[in-house]
C-alpha cells in the first residue's frame, strides 16, 4: 500500500505538487492521468527518490521512504527515455542491473519473449529506439517486485511487442502486484487500468474506476472523458 | 753599485749555498730560527712536524722547503705567520698554514709581503685562516698550486684567499680556493695571469677585479659563490675558456661586470647560475662562443651598455635569455643559437629565416616585480610573452639576432678536471 | 560503490576518447623521451602538459560524462543504490581512468627510457602524482559544476571557464595585484596565492623539485625555503588534498537536495 501525504514540491517558482494526498491500495493497475505539466512524473519520481519533495511523506507498505533507498530493492521501474551508457552490449547490461540489485530474476524468458536474442552482444549505442525500449522492458520486468511503475511504456514499441508488453502487464497484476503507469494512450488505460488518478495543478482532481469517470463526467468514451477533465483547467 | 754587490753577492752565495733542516729533534728547532740562519740562496728544509710560529721575517732570497707538509699553527693569534718587506727571489713551498685569527682592524695573512718580488708561493695548503696570502705592490711572482680553504660565513667576518693590491705581471696559477670572502682578489693589479685555479664556495667573489687592467683569466673554474667572477672598473680584461657554473642563489652571478670597457669573453660556460652575466654599464666587449646553459638569466643588462658584440654564443634553457632595462639597444646579437627559437629555415643555410627575439616581457615584469617570477613558465606568462612577441611594443625593435643559428654552434671540450655535476 | 566505480571504469575503458587521451600520452612521451635530445626541453614540456593538459582534459571528461550518462544515471538511481554511491562510484571511475591513461601513457615510455635512467623516477613519480591529483580535483569541479547546472551548454561553458580562470585568468590577477603593490613585502601573499591555486601549486612543486627554473635563486629564497622543506611539501599535499576533499564534499551536499 502506497500512502502519500500533502506532498508539496516547487521547481524554483512552479508549484507542481501542492499538496498532494494520495493512497493506493495494494494490488491492480493505476493509471496516472493529467496535462502536461500536472506533475505526474514528478510525483513518480517523489516514489522512487529521484525528486526530494519540500514538505510531505510518502510510506510504502507501512515504512517511510523519503532519503531511503533499499525499499527500491522491491521495486521496479520503467523510465520514460531508454538511454544506456553506449559502450556497453545488451548483455552486459543485463548482467550489470542483475548484479546491482541481488534478486532473482527471469530475464531470458523475456528476452525470448521479446525476441532480443540476436541483439544481446550488440552495443546499446547500435539499436534502434524501439530495441531499447524492448531491452528497458526487459530490464524491468526481470526482478520479482510488488511495485511496477511504467513511465510511457509504448514508446516506440511495434505492435507485437505492445501485445507482449498487456500480457505482461496483465499477469503481473495477475500475481497481485501494484502497477502504476503514466501513459497518453488511452486505449491502453481504457483496456487494463482498474483505477485511475487524474492529477490537475498538483492535485488529485479525480481517483476512481474508468465507469465512474466517465459517468461523472458524462462521457461515452474515455478520451472524451479525459479531454473533458482537462478542459476544466482551460476553463 | 749596489746592483752589481748583489749580483756577485748571489755568485758567491751560490757556490757554497746550503741547507739547514728544521725538525723538533734538529739542531734547529724552529722555522724562525732556520729562516734567520739562513744566508741568500740557502735552503731551509722544515720537517713535518707541528710549529706553532708567527711573525717569522724574511729577508733574504732564501727558499723555505717544507717536507710532508709540516703545520704552521698561529693559534689564533691576530698576527701573520711569514712575513717580508723589501724581499726578492724567496720561495714558500710544501707548508700547511692554520688558524691565522681574524681581525676588524689589520689585514693578517698565513703569507704577507710588501714590496716584494720574483718570490714563489706553491704547494701549500692554508686552513682557516683570515686571509691566505696578502700581496702589497708585488711584481713578477708566482702563486702556483695552493690549496686554501676556509669557513667563511659572512663579509665582514672573513678575509680573501689570494689578495693582491698594487701588483704586476703576476702568475697565478692552479690554485683552489674554497670557502674564503673572495677567493682571489685583484685591486690594481695589472698584466697579470690567472689561470687554472678553481674558486667554489666563497661568500663573494670567486674572482675579483678592482681597477685591474689588461689582465687575461682562463682555464679557470668558478662555481658556487655569491658571484664566479666580479670585474669592476676594469679595461682590457680577456675572459676565456672558463666554468662559471652552480653560482644559485639570491643575487648570484656567474660574472658580473660592472664599467668594463674593451674586454674579451670567449670560450666560457656558464652552467646553471641565477644570472649567467649581469652586465652594467659595458661598453665595446665582445662575447664570443659563450655557452650558457640552464640559468635563470643568461645575460642580464643593468645600466647603459653600448656597442657590445654577441655573436655565435649558445643560449640553451635558460628561463630567460636576456633581460634589457631600456628601450634604447645598441648591442648587436648575430648568429647565435638560442633553443627556444621557434623559426623555419627554409634555404637550408642552416640560418633561421626570421628573427629571434630574446627579450620577453615577462622578464620586465620580473624586474619591476621580483616576486612574480613565482608565475615563471605559467600559462598567462606563455600567452603574455607570445603576444609581446608577435608585436613587440616593450622590447626595443631593434633588440634581435636577425641571424638565428638552427643548430648550437659552440663546441668547447670541458676541462677534464671539471666535472658539471659535483 | 565498487559496482559503480567497476562499470564506469568500464564503461570509459571502451569509450574512444580515453583511448585518444591514452595514445596521446602515449606518443608526446615517446616523441619527447626519444626523438628529442633535450631532456630539459622534454621535462618542461611534460609539466606544461601536465599543469595546463591535465585540468583541461579532467574538466572536460567530467561534464561530458555527467551530462552523457543522465539517462543511465537515472537508470541507476531507481535501482536499490544510494545516491552518493553512484556519484562517488562515477566520479573515482572517471579520475581513476583518466589517471590510468596519463600513468601508463607517460609511463610506458618512461620505463622503455628509465631502464637506462633510474635516478629520475622520482622526479618523474612527482610528475604523476601532480598528474593524479589534478585529475580528481578537476573532475571534482566538473562534477560540482554539472550537478548544479542543469543545461548541458551552459554547464560545458561554465566548466570551460573554471578550467581557464584557474589556468590563466588567476595568474593575470595574481600578476596585476603584485605589479600594484610591488612596494610593499608581497613575497607572503605570493605564497599563499600559489598555494590557493592547485594549478600554480603543482607547477612550483614540479619546477622547484626538478630544478627547472631561476626559482631557486633570486627571490625565489622564500619559495624554495619553504617548498623545499619537508613541512612546505606537506602543506602542499594537504591543500591539494582539500581541493579534492571540499568540492566532494559540496558534490554529496548538493546531491542530497538534487532533484532528477
Amino acid at each position: 500500500m502506497i500512502q502519500i501525504e500533502k506532498l508539496h514540491k516547487k521547481f524554483g517558482k512552479l508549484t507542481v505538487l501542492d499538496g498532494l494526498d494520495l493512497t493506493i491500495q495494494k494490488g491492480g493497475i493505476f493509471a496516472i492521468l493529467g496535462p502536461n505539466g500536472s506533475g505526474k512524473t514528478t510525483l513518480i519520481k517523489c516514489l522512487l527518490g529521484m525528486v526530494v519533495p519540500d514538505k510531505g511523506n510518502i510510506i510504502l507498505d507501512g515504512k517511510p521512504i523519503l532519503k531511503q533507498w533499499k525499499y527500491r530493492n522491491d521495486l521496479n521501474y520503467l523510465p520514460q527515455i531508454a538511454n544506456f551508457p553506449v559502450n556497453l552490449s545488451v548483455k552486459e547490461l543485463i548482467a550489470m542491473v542483475k548484479n546491482l540489485r541481488p534478486k532473482a530474476s527471469n530475464e531470458q524468458e523475456l528476452i525470448d519473449l521479446f525476441g532480443l536474442n540476436p541483439f544481446m552482444k550488440k552495443k546499446l549505442g547500435n539499436l534502434s529506439g524501439g530495441t531499447k525500449q524492448k531491452v528497458n522492458l526487459v530490464l524491468t520486468f526481470m526482478f520479482d517486485s510488488d511495485l511496477i511503475i511504467l513511465d510511457e511504456p509504448t514508446t516506440g514499441l511495434d505492435p507485437i511487442a505492445l501485445i507482449y508488453l498487456k500480457e505482461l502487464i496483465a499477469k503481473e497484476k495477475a500475481k497481485g502486484k501494484t502497477i502504476l503507469i503514466t501513459t497518453h494512450i488511452m486505449s491502453l488505460v481504457d483496456q487494463m487500468a482498474d483505477e485511475i488518478v487524474f492529477l490537475l495543478d498538483g492535485k488529485i482532481y479525480f481517483k476512481g474506476s474508468v465507469s465512474a469517470l466517465k459517468t461523472q463526467t458524462e462521457q461515452d468514451s474515455l478520451e472524451h472523458a479525459i479531454a473533458h477533465l482537462i478542459s476544466k483547467q482551460y476553463a | 753599485m749596489r746592483y752589481l754587490l748583489g749580483l756577485f753577492l748571489l755568485f758567491s752565495f751560490q757556490l757554497q749555498a746550503k741547507t739547514i733542516t728544521v725538525c723538533s729533534t734538529c739542531k734547529v728547532k724552529t722555522v724562525a730560527a732556520g729562516v734567520a740562519l739562513a744566508a741568500d740562496g740557502d735552503t731551509v728544509l722544515v720537517k713535518a712536524g707541528l710549529y706553532k710560529e708567527t711573525n717569522i721575517e724574511i729577508t733574504k732570497a732564501i727558499k723555505i722547503i717544507g717536507e710532508g707538509f709540516p703545520v704552521l699553527d698561529a693559534e689564533g693569534k691576530k698576527a701573520n705567520i711569514f712575513h717580508s718587506e723589501n724581499t726578492a727571489g724567496f720561495t714558500i713551498s710544501g707548508f700547511k698554514f692554520i688558524n691565522v685569527g681574524m681581525s676588524y682592524t689589520k689585514e693578517i695573512a698565513a703569507v704577507f709581503t710588501y714590496r716584494c718580488d720574483d718570490f714563489t708561493i706553491s704547494n701549500n695548503k692554508v686552513d682557516m685562516c683570515f686571509y691566505a696570502f696578502m700581496m702589497q705592490r708585488a711584481n713578477s711572482s708566482q702563486l702556483i698550486n695552493n690549496k686554501i680553504h676556509g669557513k667563511a660565513v659572512k663579509e665582514t667576518t672573513s678575509g680573501n684567499g689570494i689578495h693582491l693590491w698594487k701588483c704586476d705581471d703576476m702568475n697565478i696559477i692552479g690554485n683552489v680556493v674554497d670557502g674564503m670572502r673572495d677567493g682571489i682578489y685583484l685591486e690594481h693589479v695589472t698584466c697579470s695571469l690567472i689561470t687554472n685555479n678553481i674558486s667554489k664556495n666563497n661568500v663573494r667573489y670567486g674572482l675579483h677585479f678592482m681597477f685591474s687592467d689588461n689582465n687575461d683569466y682562463y682555464d679557470n673554474e668558478f662555481m658556487r659563490s655569491g658571484a664566479g667572477v666580479a670585474v669592476m672598473f676594469s679595461k682590457h680584461i680577456t675572459m676565456r675558456n672558463n666554468l662559471f657554473h652552480l653560482n644559485w642563489g639570491t643575487a648570484s652571478y656567474g660574472l658580473l661586470l660592472k664599467e668594463i670597457y674593451d674586454g674579451f669573453i670567449y670560450d666560457n660556460i656558464f652552467d646553471q647560475n641565477t644570472i649567467g652575466i649581469n652586465i652594467d654599464g659595458c661598453n665595446r666587449i665582445n662575447y664570443n662562443n659563450n655557452k650558457f646553459i640552464k640559468n635563470g638569466w643568461a645575460l642580464k643588462f643593468t645600466g647603459g651598455c653600448y656597442t657590445n658584440i654577441f655573436n655565435t654564443n649558445d643560449f640553451m634553457s635558460n628561463a630567460f635569455d636576456l633581460s634589457y632595462n631600456s628601450h634604447l639597444n645598441d648591442n648587436e646579437f648575430k648568429y647565435n643559437y638560442w633553443s627556444e627559437y621557434t623559426g623555419y629555415d627554409l634555404d637550408r643555410d642552416g640560418i633561421g629565416d626570421v628573427p629571434f627575439r630574446p627579450v620577453k616581457l615577462f622578464s620586465y615584469v620580473v624586474n619591476k616585480t621580483p616576486e612574480s617570477l613565482i608565475l615563471l613558465s605559467s600559462l598567462f606568462v606563455t600567452i603574455i610573452n607570445f603576444s609581446e612577441k608577435v608585436s613587440p611594443v616593450f622590447t626595443p625593435d631593434n633588440l634581435k639576432d636577425a641571424t638565428p643559428m638552427m643548430k648550437p654552434v659552440v663546441s668547447i671540450i670541458k676541462p677534464s678536471n671539471k666535472d658539471l655535476t659535483q | 560503490m565498487l559496482k559503480i566505480l567497476k562499470y564506469s571504469i568500464y564503461d570509459l575503458l571502451r569509450s574512444r576518447w580515453s583511448y585518444v587521451y591514452f595514445f596521446f600520452y602515449l606518443i608526446l612521451g615517446f616523441v619527447l623521451f626519444f626523438l628529442n635530445n633535450n631532456l630539459d626541453k622534454a621535462i618542461t614540456t611534460i609539466m606544461n602538459i601536465i599543469v595546463i593538459l591535465t585540468p583541461l582534459i579532467g574538466t572536460i571528461f567530467g561534464v561530458m560524462y555527467y551530462y552523457n550518462s543522465k539517462e543511465f544515471t537515472e537508470l541507476l538511481l531507481a535501482q536499490p543504490i544510494k545516491r552518493s554511491t553512484i556519484f562517488m562510484g562515477q566520479y573515482l571511475g572517471i579520475s581513476l581512468s583518466l589517471t590510468l591513461s596519463l600513468v601508463l601513457g607517460l609511463g610506458i615510455p618512461f620505463a622503455l627510457y628509465g631502464l637506462f635512467r633510474s635516478a629520475a623516477i622520482f622526479d618523474f613519480s612527482l610528475l604523476l602524482l601532480v598528474g593524479f591529483f589534478l585529475n580528481f580535483i578537476f573532475v571534482a569541479l566538473a562534477f560540482n559544476i554539472a550537478i548544479t547546472v542543469d543545461n548541458k551548454i551552459k554547464g560545458f561553458g561554465y566548466a570551460i571557464l573554471m578550467w581557464l580562470f584557474f589556468a590563466v585568468i588567476y595568474d593575470g590577477i595574481f600578476m596585476i595585484t603584485q605589479n600594484i603593490y610591488n612596494e610593499y613585502p608581497i613575497d607572503k601573499f605570493s605564497l599563499a596565492a600559489t598555494m590557493i591555486n592547485p594549478i600554480d601549486l603543482s607547477r612550483i612543486l614540479i619546477m622547484l623539485k626538478l630544478n627547472l627554473s631561476a626559482l631557486l635563486g633570486y627571490t625565489g629564497a622564500i619559495f624554495k625555503q619553504f617548498f623545499g622543506s619537508n613541512l612546505g611539501f606537506f602543506i602542499s599535499m594537504a591543500v591539494l588534498i582539500l581541493w579534492i576533499v571540499l568540492p566532494v564534499l559540496r558534490m554529496r551536499v548538493k546531491l542530497k537536495k538534487k532533484d532528477f
